[in-house]
Formats: C-alpha cells, sequence, structure tokens
C-alpha cells in the first residue's frame, strides 16, 4: 500500500534520496534547495541511511566531487540551485561528456542579477545546452516520482547521460501538498543498485577518464553524446512504464491537459501549470471554449515530433517561457516549440510569452487573457507583440 | 596497439564512451623518440650501475632490471640530456642527431 | 616506511609510461615519477591531474601515460574530484563492493594549486579525505606560456610581467603554499624538489602516501622553457634552489616543523638566479639593488623557517 504523506518538494526529494540510500552525496547549500542536503545529513546523522555526505566548500566542489564519485563506481547525485547551478556550469559539461549517470536535484530559482531566490528557469534553461537530461515537476508528487526514475534512466547502458530532476523554488520546494509514497522495499527493487561497467576502483581493469581530445576526436566524441540523448527517448518512456506499472501513475514526455478538442492551447513548463489548469476549467465551465495546455516534462532530450503532433489540430498557441534568453525574439520553450511546429508544417499561429521571472506571480486571470489573446489571433491571424511579458507593470 | 582500434580515422561509433580508456599505460604506442635532435650514448664499459641517472629521466627511458640498467630506449627518450650531465663517470655522452 | 635502498627503489616498476608528450628535460614527470615511485609494490592507487601540462601531455587520447587508474577534471577542482573518488571508494568498501586497498594521489601544477584550484585544495584538506595532494611547482602557468602565478618569485619575467624599460618583472613576492597548507593542520606536509639520490622526494611522498588523513606535497620542479636555462641542467638549478635557500626543504608532521636539510654554506641567490633567463634583467649593472632585495627576502624567509623549527 503507497503512504500518504504531507511534504514539501524538498521534503519529497530527500525522502526518495533516503529510500534510495544512494552512495555519495556532495552539496553545497543554497536556497531554496538547502533543506535538501540538511535532510539528507540528518537522516544519516540519524542511521537512517549509510550514503556518505560530502560537505563541500563550494557548488563547483559538488560537481567535481560527484563526477569523481561517479567515475570511481559510486551512485553519486547533488542539490542546487540557481547561482549554485552556474557556478557548476563547468563541470555539469564534463559530466555529460565523460558519460557519468549522476543525478541533480535542481530547485529552479533566478540567475542573479539582481539576485533574488524566486523561482524561474533561468537556471535549467541556461544549462539545456550541456548535455543533461532535463526532467521538469508540476508538484511534489512529480518530483518525487521523477527522483525515483532518475537513476534508472541515467544508469541504463545506452544512455548513460546525468539527469536534472528540476522543481519550482519555494512554489515546490517549499509548499507543502498531499503525497503517495512508494512503500521502501519497491523502491528498493524498482532502482536497484548500480553495477558500473567501467569504473575507477575496479581492480580488474585500469581506466583513464578525462583525456585531452584533439579536433579529430571531439566532433565523433559529441556524436556520441547525441546518440545516447537520442537512446534516451525510448529509455525514458520505459522507466515511466515500470513506474506506472508499480504505482498506477502514468508518464511520457509530456501531459496533454483537455488538449484532444482543444482549439487554444498553452505550452508551459513547472508549478504554473495548476493554475493554468484552473483557467481552462474556469473557461470551459462558464464559455464552452475549448482550450488547453501541454506541460513539458522532458525538455532534454526535446520530444519535437510528439509535441508537433500533439498541437497538430489546434488554431492557436502560446508558449509560456520562464526565462529570459536575450534573443530579443522571445524564450528557449518559445524557439524550440516554434522550431517543432514549422518542422511539421504545423498550421498553428504561435506567440510566446514570459511570465514568472524572479518568482513573479502569474494568476487565473493571466491564463484566461493568454486564452482571449489566442482566440483573437486565431481570428485575425495577426500579433501585436510576439514577445510579450504577462504581469509587467507598464 | 591502441592506435589500431583508436584513430584519426576511426568512425564516431568506435570512440570510446565519454574518452574513458580501459588499458594502462597506451601512451608506450607514441614514440617520442622521434622528437629528438640529440642522443644518449651509454658506454657500458664506463657505467658502475650507480643508477643515479635513472630517476632524473623525465621520460621513463633508462629501463632497470635487477638492480642494472639497460640501454636506453631510444622510441621515447627525446634526448633533453639530464642524465649525461648526472653521470658522475662519464658513462653517458651526448651525439648529435637521432 | 620502507627503508631507503636506492637501488632497491629504483628497480620498482615504473608507474608512469614513456611516451608522454611532455618538453624534453621537463622536471614536471620526474617529480610524477618520484612520487608514485613512493607506493609499495602491488597498491593499487587513483590518479588524480588538474588541467595543465602533465594533463594535455600524459593523456592526450587515446594515449594515458598512467599504469594506474587516472582521473582528470578540470583546472580548478583536483581537490574535490579526488575527494570523491576517495569517498566513493570508502562507501564502496564500506558496503562490500570492493576488498582492495587503494591510495589516492593527485598532481596539479601551480596554477592548478596555488591560485585556481586553491579553494579545492584548501576543503579537500579541511574534510581530511585520505589523498595526498602534489602540487609540481614550476612557478608559472607554463601550460598557456608562462603566465605569471601567485607561485612565481619577485622580479621573474614571465608574459604576463615582462621585464621591460620601465618593469622589473613580477612586482610581488611569492605565494608560501606549503606554510599554508600546514595552517590547515593536517598531519602531513613536506617541500621538496630532486636531489641526487631521491631520498628526500621518495621518504616523503611515501609519507604522504602512507600517512592517513590528508597531506600535501610542494616539490619545486624546474621548468626548462619558462624559466630559461638548458634543459640538461635540471639537477644543478635544483641543488642551487636548496642551497640558496630559496627552496629549503622541509615537512610538518603533526604540526611539528622540521627542517630536512641545511646547506653547511649558504649560497649567495646569484647562484640560482644566473642561469635562468627569467633573471636575466636582474644582472644589468643598474638592478644590484634587486638582486639584493630578492636576498633580503630569501633571508627572511630562511630564518622565519628555521625559528618555526628550532620550536
Amino acid at each position: 500500500m503507497a503512504v500518504r504523506e504531507r511534504l514539501s518538494g524538498n521534503e519529497a526529494v530527500a525522502y526518495a534520496i533516503k529510500q534510495i540510500n544512494p552512495d555519495v552525496m556532495p552539496a553545497f547549500p543554497i536556497t531554496p534547495s538547502t533543506e535538501i542536503p540538511q535532510y539528507v545529513a540528518n537522516y544519516i546523522a540519524n542511521g537512517e541511511i549509510d550514503t556518505e555526505f560530502i560537505p563541500v566548500e563550494s557548488e563547483h566542489s559538488a560537481m567535481s566531487a560527484t563526477v569523481g564519485a561517479s567515475a570511481a563506481g559510486a551512485r553519486a547525485l547533488t542539490a542546487t540551485s540557481s547561482c549554485g547551478m552556474a557556478l557548476m556550469w563547468e563541470e555539469l559539461y564534463v559530466a555529460a561528456s565523460n558519460r557519468l549517470p549522476i543525478v541533480l536535484a535542481l530547485v529552479n530559482r533566478a540567475l542573479s542579477g539582481p539576485i533574488n531566490i524566486n523561482a524561474d528557469h533561468s537556471d535549467s534553461m541556461g544549462a539545456r545546452d550541456s548535455g543533461w537530461i532535463q526532467i521538469y515537476a508540476e508538484s511534489n508528487q512529480e518530483v518525487y516520482d521523477n527522483f525515483l526514475q532518475a537513476f534508472l534512466i541515467a544508469e541504463h547502458k545506452d544512455v548513460m547521460l546525468p539527469v536534472m530532476v528540476c522543481q519550482d523554488g519555494f512554489i515546490t520546494s517549499h509548499g507543502v501538498e498531499n503525497i503517495l509514497l512508494v512503500e521502501d522495499h519497491l523502491v528498493k527493487e524498482f532502482v536497484g543498485e548500480r553495477e558500473p561497467e567501467h569504473y575507477l576502483l575496479n581492480p580488474n581493469e585500469t581506466l583513464a577518464v578525462g583525456p585531452y581530445a584533439v579536433s579529430c576526436y571531439y566532433m565523433e566524441t559529441k556524436r556520441g553524446q547525441r546518440q545516447a540523448m537520442i537512446n534516451a527517448r525510448k529509455v525514458i518512456l520505459e522507466v515511466a512504464e515500470r513506474f506506472h506499472a508499480m504505482t498506477g501513475r502514468q508518464y511520457g514526455f509530456f501531459e496533454a491537459y483537455r488538449l484532444e478538442d482543444a482549439e487554444y492551447a498553452v505550452v508551459i513548463i513547472g508549478s504554473a501549470t495548476g493554475t493554468c489548469k484552473a483557467a481552462i476549467e474556469q473557461i470551459r465551465n462558464t464559455t464552452g471554449k475549448k482550450v488547453g495546455l501541454l506541460k513539458i516534462r522532458v525538455f532534454r532530450p526535446f520530444p519535437e515530433v510528439e509535441i508537433a503532433a500533439a498541437l497538430a489540430h489546434v488554431k492557436a498557441v502560446a508558449i509560456l517561457d520562464r526565462s529570459e534568453m536575450f534573443s530579443a525574439t522571445g524564450g528557449p520553450l518559445g524557439a524550440e516549440v516554434r522550431a517543432a511546429l514549422y518542422q511539421a508544417k504545423g498550421t498553428a499561429e504561435t506567440v510566446n510569452y514570459l511570465y514568472g521571472l524572479g518568482g513573479r506571480d502569474i494568476t487565473v486571470e493571466d491564463f484566461c487573457q493568454v486564452y482571449e489573446n489566442l482566440e483573437k489571433i486565431a481570428k485575425e491571424h495577426k500579433i501585436t507583440d510576439m514577445y510579450e511579458y504577462i504581469g509587467l507593470r507598464k | 596497439m591502441i592506435s589500431e582500434k583508436i584513430n584519426e580515422n576511426s568512425p564516431w561509433q568506435d570512440i570510446t564512451e565519454g574518452n574513458k580508456i580501459f588499458e594502462a599505460a597506451t601512451s608506450r604506442d607514441f614514440y617520442t623518440g622521434e622528437w629528438r635532435t640529440s642522443s644518449p650514448v651509454w658506454n657500458e664499459e664506463n657505467c658502475k650501475q650507480c643508477l643515479l641517472c635513472t630517476p632524473v629521466c623525465p621520460d621513463s627511458s633508462i629501463p632497470v632490471c635487477d638492480r642494472k640498467r639497460k640501454d636506453f630506449d631510444y622510441d621515447h627518450c627525446k634526448g633533453c640530456g639530464i642524465c649525461a650531465k648526472v653521470c658522475p663517470f662519464g658513462a653517458i655522452t651526448m651525439k648529435e642527431g637521432k | 616506511m620502507e627503508t631507503y635502498n636506492f637501488k632497491e627503489i629504483m628497480n620498482k616498476p615504473e608507474r608512469l609510461a614513456p611516451g608522454h608528450r611532455m618538453c624534453a628535460g621537463c622536471g614536471g614527470t620526474v617529480t610524477v615519477r618520484g612520487v608514485l615511485r613512493a607506493l609499495h609494490e602491488g597498491d593499487k592507487a587513483v590518479v588524480g591531474n588538474a588541467t595543465g601540462c602533465l594533463e594535455v601531455s600524459s593523456f592526450m587520447y587515446p594515449y594515458t601515460a598512467y599504469e594506474d587508474s587516472y582521473i582528470h577534471n578540470a583546472f580548478e577542482n583536483a581537490g574535490a574530484t579526488l575527494s570523491g573518488v576517495e569517498t566513493a571508494y570508502r562507501v564502496l568498501k564500506k558496503r562490500g563492493k570492493i576488498k582492495e586497498d587503494y591510495k589516492f594521489i593527485t598532481f596539479g601544477g601551480d596554477g592548478g594549486t596555488y591560485d585556481i584550484g586553491f579553494q579545492s585544495l584548501s576543503g579537500a584538506m579541511e574534510r581530511g579525505h585520505d589523498m595526498v595532494y602534489v602540487c609540481y611547482d614550476n612557478g608559472a602557468y607554463m601550460n598557456t606560456g608562462t603566465q605569471r602565478s601567485s607561485a612565481t618569485p619577485q622580479f621573474a619575467d614571465t608574459t604576463t610581467t615582462p621585464a621591460g624599460k620601465v618593469s622589473n618583472g613580477k612586482v610581488q613576492i611569492r605565494k608560501d603554499l606549503a606554510a599554508i597548507m600546514a595552517e590547515h593542520h593536517i598531519p602531513y606536509v613536506g617541500q621538496t624538489t630532486f636531489t641526487n639520490n631521491f631520498k628526500d622526494l621518495h621518504t616523503k611522498a611515501e609519507k604522504a602516501i602512507y600517512t592517513p588523513g590528508a597531506a600535501f606535497l610542494n616539490v619545486l620542479s624546474p621548468c626548462p622553457r619558462g624559466w630559461g636555462y638548458e634543459p640538461s641542467d635540471l639537477m644543478d638549478i635544483c641543488k642551487a634552489a636548496i642551497d640558496t635557500c630559496y627552496w629549503p626543504l622541509y615537512e610538518v608532521v603533526d604540526g611539528k616543523w622540521i627542517l630536512s636539510y641545511e646547506p653547511k654554506v649558504k649560497l649567495p641567490i646569484e647562484d640560482f638566479l644566473r642561469s635562468q633567463r627569467r633573471f636575466r634583467h636582474l644582472f644589468k649593472p643598474e638592478n644590484e639593488e634587486l638582486i639584493a632585495v630578492f636576498q633580503q627576502e630569501v633571508d627572511r624567509r630562511w630564518e622565519e623557517l628555521r625559528v618555526r623549527c628550532a620550536r
């Protein structure tokens, strides 16, 4: 029987770590992810798990030690947010290109400056090209479930890539919700133990990691990473299927909510999806207008074909980004979803909005306005502002 | 030879995962002796087998076996001349060329 | 510890293979060979490495020069990386997944150790991982072409502190990293370089490796290109560094400072400076006083060290 609990997102991730009992966790505190290493340190202090915690002196060292531990053969992870992730940026690339099955519990927070501790996706979106698998959550339940699946994806022999498990700072990480926990023995059975093939501490094989490689090897190396990312698509779905069989909770690349018959759709990532769902219910109930949403769970690898197919019948799509990329044309999600639709010769009008930067609230009314705009855009085939901020004071 | 498995003509599928190398000391297959512009010559008759030349070699090119040095590893010796300079017995001389 | 029988020690199997691409006459690989030679035969080790000359030359895909398992991660994190490896070892051992014993030794140049990797080194030492951090100190960023570091001695002509019409090279005096590491109160710190029979380097490396807990070794590793001397002069340069007391040999064992060598006659600093192109400008007649300044600094540090060792 699943265990009913009330946990914050950080507690949920820490609980998943406890159930997995990984080998090594180096970490350095940063708001709003600090609680995760604190909870883990407490589990260790009370003998509930025997993970080795390394209280490193920076996030750069956190990921560096995680890389060392993972290369040595351990199941290793860390947790961070925002500037902490920015400090480990170089190491994100090293972890991915060394093909190390590391898991990072990322609590999304705006990047400086100005310094701001609240949610947006500028940290992980900035790292979207680092070669990590990225899985996002709307709720505490989802971040827990995603975390339980992460090592299985990362360690699969056809993948061997690091996985970033993302949740929104404070909104998810500190908000307490009802949650269903998987029983310990089922988690143990599901996640199993890491069985590394090549590792530094293998007494039967000498291993060298991290060479200098000249240009005649670099491009071929990147092609290998790309293949791993391609393979990850299948593995992510297989792991989700196993998870479904264990818990009854179903996951894919994205969630399509009232999208089947929708004429107007929002594409979104993370915790604001709940607010959008409320707006959808309100609009459908009061006006009967066919509105829906597509919530992206897996951003890397990017499910381009599947997203285009799911939006093929829609008249107009609003893509909502929670991070600026200063291309002066929109946000990263906007660029990629529009590219996917173009490639599939989609006919939907698209518009890209930026919202929630640095923790700015987005309301049901804001989403209602988005759907109204979409209706107008679909009718007039004219977009007055392709790249607008929602909730900006003018 | 590692270069038979991985070289500049290898297709991407043959590049090891994460550029890891699963063998020890594959650098032996790379002949840095090609770099040499002057070469040490070991005069065995003068050599007292004191072995002072062995730790100063940056290129591990003075093999020792049964507490005695052997002739230079010319596949790898770069000809720096440190060994000749430290030899107390004039048993190593440098000559021009390979 | 093994008794130091030179011939027996030289007879041990080589742990750094030839075929690496370090320059002819490089002091860095002499350091690596000397340190790894102190591992007892049959003992397993994982070797770490900061980015630098050594890394790009000794593991150039697909050629590794190491007989032991090896990891390079980045420039500034050799300490943290090896602390991750060492922790993995402890937990995998605790959980019965590996049975063999391993030692952990990482190498960094002075750029990766004194400067960009200083925080990572300090963290790893303070946390007390059972590992040895070896700095092969050649006193500048040699991999990128001899830029100054905080290990570069005052007045050295480097590519970022060039001696010129109105410049006498590096303005600042060098950082004393071994002393800073000693102030971490780790069980073992050693400062050494190459001596005739390599006993000093060997015994210090052996103590560093086999002392439980964190250990640090600072090894003066001359660079013929960066310093501007004939590659064959390696051992003369080291001898001059020791006998002028520019590079004193000492160790700090559980907080006790011990002088390893005191020259019978302390040579003037010119004997160390003269053969190096990077100090050539100091020998212009008008720069005599700069040599006096250099000498004063060497004397001051030597006296300070003697006081510490006499306590």
